[in-house]
């Protein structure tokens, strides 16, 4: 490292290709605006969730048992079923269009994880405000029921809840629900034990506020923030989760496009037929990956603790 | 004389509980935060508590407040008890006592507009209606030296002076009889402060209201108080008349307390003396006069008895063996 | 232990040469809103055993001055952009970022406001020392520096310090635990102490011990003091000479009872009469100065004071003051001193 010498001007401006200004460009891409990241989330998730009934190639349940295990458009390696355009990404073994079925699955995971974090996040954040407002036995309680909810393993209950009331779409987002909430409840609560300690509450105390006023309009609009980082990290969470189940046969049920069962599928045939399990593997990753990256990004924006000068 | 009275505490204890053990919370001990004490505000005047941290004079704000229960004792507001209080009752109690707090920062909810914040004791408490409130903040903005197009802006895009200013608009919002302002000026810097303790002294001539002065800086509560009490370890232990008090310190706690306070005058010839040790733990206190195990003029007595108030000039009352 | 105070004695003052001697420092914020000048053309000395004070509200910039003369301003926002700091005839800015730490603590060294957080709360006391100790007294066996260790905790008037080094922070009243702090600034027999704000945490009474206790180690082993404040009265019991600092300059400085008796800058004269004094009646209103003091990203051309200055002019505005000085070394920035009989400017502003 130079040593700061008595007279060091520094230079108004470095020129663009300079270590320093590259490295800022990266963050500004990166960190400052997510582009990337939004990018991928749009391009994955969103715009096929919207309008895949019209720009889908294919219908994601028709059969085409001719062109089944049709590889992706690029693999021309078997003479007998070259890669065609009519099926980008490739067919499953009931000759399904892969992309097809990856777009309208797209849907189904953007509809299982909003729904599963705006309940399990309602819930969640309601009885982390009361626990960490109130305090004593009320807080006892339910952070005991918290912490069996989080020593409970995840996958083992989902089944079990499944086996009793049968697999189906809203019994997946009501297991993710029950799941999620337990995460809610601790990160909102200790946030709320912080900020009960600060002045304004008091304040609002001696202005003769009533409990609800103070949690809806003094405590609550400060936890917002981490509610929204908290709830895009479990974006990605939720996905894994879906998958997850649906791949162990306890989310959504067949015929239905989701991207769980689409990997479990591809299972059998990963050494014949690699496509199948990746392709939505692959948008499974990018989804999540994203979501975390905007989770992260989020943070650093709007939790002022984090911030940097 | 006696209906000038607007405050008057009375045996105020407060003790808290210091428990062991996760199950049965043993109580193994009480922290004596507040002991036997008696005070009176008088209408329309300001009654300074002086003291180091932990003597209790924070405590004492907060019981009137409401915002802690006494253990034994009452407060009472124009002769009803502040802690019986019900109904309409509390609701008039919550707009005629108001508090700011030291901390600019963290005692404005940083998510309201400022017009909500100042207006917030009046909705609360009161059948006003939104035009008539945002009335009020308008007009108090401006008695605090605010502008009134402010009135829609969040508390983070002001200053720590601005801030205490906007904390003052919103104990005023009632028409309050009772401020308790605890350290309001010891956030901020040297020459906001002097800002601040110009318009607390303007606000209380134009809207009579009291204070309560929580205050280290005797400085400033020579310049803000007409009264002052000094708390050593949950006590009072002397309380006169200001001007009285400064002219004629009696308990050797206050004369070391005021000998400490530094003075901006290098060539400050004033008598210096310095404690031993520090205050001791208010879980148990020392036997007798609390003070005698720092005290340069402990006598025998004064481990083995409490001393009494005593009455050594009209107002000035001092807990000490020496007199 | 006794319960009278003894009879005390102000410490003689034995004022030697120039330890320190500052030219011309800047260090700059490099900051998402702009360059923030923290601290803007900063020129002064320190005598040996001598206290200096540096006044100024939040913001002004003492406290970067401090972390930029231990070299310790936070990277990579600030730069040191210009300036020499000469301490004991070496100019430690041009020394390697990796030599910094044998001139940190043994040249010059720093007591921080919040006691709290100086201190590891999972260490105890005696262990901490002890590893401070261990960088300066290389050669010594771990037992020979758990005996300096309580010897200085003695030193900085901490009761019983042979048990006090087997507690942990704590355990530790605030004083103590800024006797601590202080001990460990004082381990490494310094030249320079940087005290900033190292009683505002405490009561005043623990204030008033500590600054009794400061008073006596400077007597004994004739360190300087550099005492960083926004307390006038802490300044007044403790320096022998002030800087007055606003918006990142030095505005005024003296000698302390000629800057208390003849406060030259308008800002300086506005801050003392904004103090209220408890040895006087109340007067009617005090002083303020109304205002804010400017964004230091953001600074005018001319006077930095000038928008809350009740005596300004034209000139005020358009070009920063030169500095003006009298014959006993008391300097001030303020274009009212020009052509007045006992000052001489003595350089032109350097912005």
């Amino acid at each position: 490292m130079a040593t700061e010498g008595s007279v060091l001007q520094l230079p108004q401006r470095l020129p663009w290709y300079s270590p320093t200004r590259l490295r800022n460009l990266g963050t500004l891409i990166f960190k400052e605006y997510p582009v990337v990241w939004l990018t991928i989330l749009f391009l994955v998730l969103v715009f096929p969730a919207l309008t895949a009934d019209f720009t889908a190639p294919h219908d994601p349940l028709k059969q085409q048992l001719s062109k089944r295990l049709t590889p992706p458009v690029w693999d021309q390696g078997n003479p007998d079923k070259p890669g065609t355009w009519t099926n980008i990404l490739g067919t499953d073994k009931q000759g399904r269009d892969i992309l097809s079925r990856i777009m309208h699955g797209s849907r189904i995971s953007l509809m299982v994880s909003l729904s599963a974090l705006a309940i399990g996040g309602t819930i969640g954040t309601t009885l982390g405000l009361v626990s960490g407002y109130f305090g004593r036995w009320v807080d006892h309680l339910i952070m005991r029921v918290v912490d069996t909810f989080l020593a409970l393993p995840l996958i083992l209950m989902a089944l079990v809840i499944v086996a009793v009331f049968g697999p189906s779409f809203y019994t997946a987002i009501g297991v993710i629900s029950v799941l999620l909430w337990s995460r809610y409840t601790r990160q909102i609560r200790a946030e709320v034990l912080s900020i009960k300690a600060l002045d304004f509450v008091a304040r609002a105390r001696v202005a003769g506020c009533s409990n609800l006023r103070i949690i809806v309009k003094h405590v609550f609009p400060n936890v917002v923030n981490t509610l929204i980082v908290l709830a895009t990290l479990q974006v990605g969470t939720v996905i894994l989760l879906e998958a997850t189940l649906s791949f162990l046969g306890a989310g959504i049920p067949r015929p239905n496009p989701a991207w769980g069962v689409m990997v479990a599928d591809g299972r059998d045939h990963i050494a014949s037929a690699w496509w199948i399990a990746v392709m939505p593997g692959l948008a499974i990753m990018f989804v999540v990956l994203s979501m975390n990256m905007m989770g992260d990004w989020l943070r650093d924006k709007l939790d002022p603790k984090l911030r940097q000068v | 004389m006696e209906q000038d009275v607007l405050l008057r505490a009375t045996d105020l204890t407060k003790y808290f509980p210091v428990t062991k053990g996760l199950v049965l919370q043993k109580i193994i001990g009480w922290v004596q935060a507040v002991d036997h004490i008696n005070f009176t505000i008088r209408r329309g005047e300001t009654l300074a508590l002086v003291g180091e941290s932990g003597c209790g004079k924070t405590t004492t704000a907060k019981l009137i407040l409401r915002l802690e229960r006494p253990t034994t004792g009452q407060i009472s507001l124009e002769n009803s008890d502040v802690h019986q209080m019900e109904g309409e009752e509390l609701k008039q109690y919550h707009t005629d006592v108001q508090a700011v707090f030291q901390d600019p920062w963290s005692s404005l909810s940083p998510r309201m507009r400022v017009r909500d914040i100042i207006s917030e004791a009046l909705v609360v408490n009161q059948k006003v209606t939104k035009v008539e409130a945002y009335d009020r903040v308008d007009y108090l903005l401006t008695q605090v030296g605010l502008r009134t197009q402010q009135s829609t802006l969040y508390p983070h895009e002001f200053s720590g002076g601005q801030r205490q200013r906007l904390a003052l608009a919103a104990a005023l919002v009632g028409n309050p009889k009772l401020i308790c302002l605890d350290e309001p000026v010891s956030a901020l810097d040297v020459s906001i402060q002097a800002q601040i303790i110009n318009l607390l002294k303007d606000l209380q001539e134009s809207f009579g209201v009291g204070y309560l002065l929580v205050a280290h800086n005797l400085a400033t509560v020579r310049y803000l108080a007409n009264e002052v009490a000094v708390m050593y370890l949950g006590e009072i232990v002397e309380q006169a008349e200001t001007n009285e008090l400064y002219d004629n310190t009696l308990h050797p706690y206050t004369k070391a307390l005021f000998s400490a306070a530094l003075t901006a005058n290098p060539d400050s010839q004033r008598e210096e003396i310095i404690l031993r040790g520090e205050v001791p733990s208010p879980i148990n206190p020392p036997s007798g006069c609390r003070f005698h195990v720092r005290c340069p003029y402990a006598m025998d007595i004064c481990s083995q008895e409490i001393p009494v108030r005593k009455e050594m000039a009209p107002g000035h009352f001092v807990n000490c063996h020496l007199y | 232990m006794t319960t009278q105070s003894e009879v005390y004695q102000e410490p003689e003052k034995n004022i030697g040469d120039v330890v320190l001697d500052v030219k011309d420092l800047r260090t700059y914020l490099y900051t998402r809103w702009g360059i923030t000048k923290a601290v803007d053309g900063l020129n002064f000395q320190v005598r040996e055993g001598e206290t200096l004070g540096i006044v100024g509200e939040s913001g002004c910039g003492k406290s970067m001055t401090a972390l930029t003369l231990l070299r310790l301003a936070p990277k990579p926002a600030a730069r040191i952009v210009s300036g020499e700091i000469w301490l004991d005839g070496e100019n430690i800015l041009e020394r390697p970022e990796n030599e910094m730490r044998f001139v940190r603590g043994q040249k010059i060294s720093m007591i921080l406001q919040d006691p709290m957080t100086s201190l590891n709360p999972v260490f105890t006391v005696g262990n901490q020392m002890v590893e401070a100790l261990g960088m300066y007294y290389q050669e010594e066996q771990q037992r020979g520096l758990r005996e300096r260790a309580v010897d200085i905790l003695r030193r900085m008037g901490v009761a019983a310090p042979e048990r006090r080094v087997h507690d942990f922070p704590h355990q530790m009243s605030g004083g103590m635990k800024q006797r601590v702090v202080g001990a460990m600034a004082i381990a490494g027999t310094p030249r320079v102490l940087i005290c900033d704000e190292p009683t505002t945490a405490l009561d005043v009474t623990i204030q008033a011990q500590y600054l009794r206790l400061l008073k006596q180690v400077q007597a004994e082993s004739g360190v300087s003091i550099i005492f960083i404040t926004h307390d006038m009265g802490v300044v007044a019991k403790m320096c022998d000479r002030v800087l007055v600092m606003y918006a990142g300059r030095v505005v005024e400085q003296g000698e302390i009872r000629t800057l208390f008796k003849n406060p030259s800058h308008p800002y300086t004269k506005a801050l003392m009469a904004s103090v209220p004094s408890m040895e006087e009646k109340h007067v009617d209103k005090l002083y303020s100065i109304e205002g804010q003091p400017p964004a230091l990203f953001d600074l005018p051309v001319g006077c930095r004071f000038a928008n809350r200055c009740e005596f300004v002019t034209d000139k005020c505005l358009e070009a920063y003051p030169s500095s003006f000085s009298d014959d006993q070394g008391h300097t001030a920035d303020c274009w009212l001193l020009e052509g007045q009989s006992e000052w001489h400017k003595v350089a032109e502003a350097a912005v």
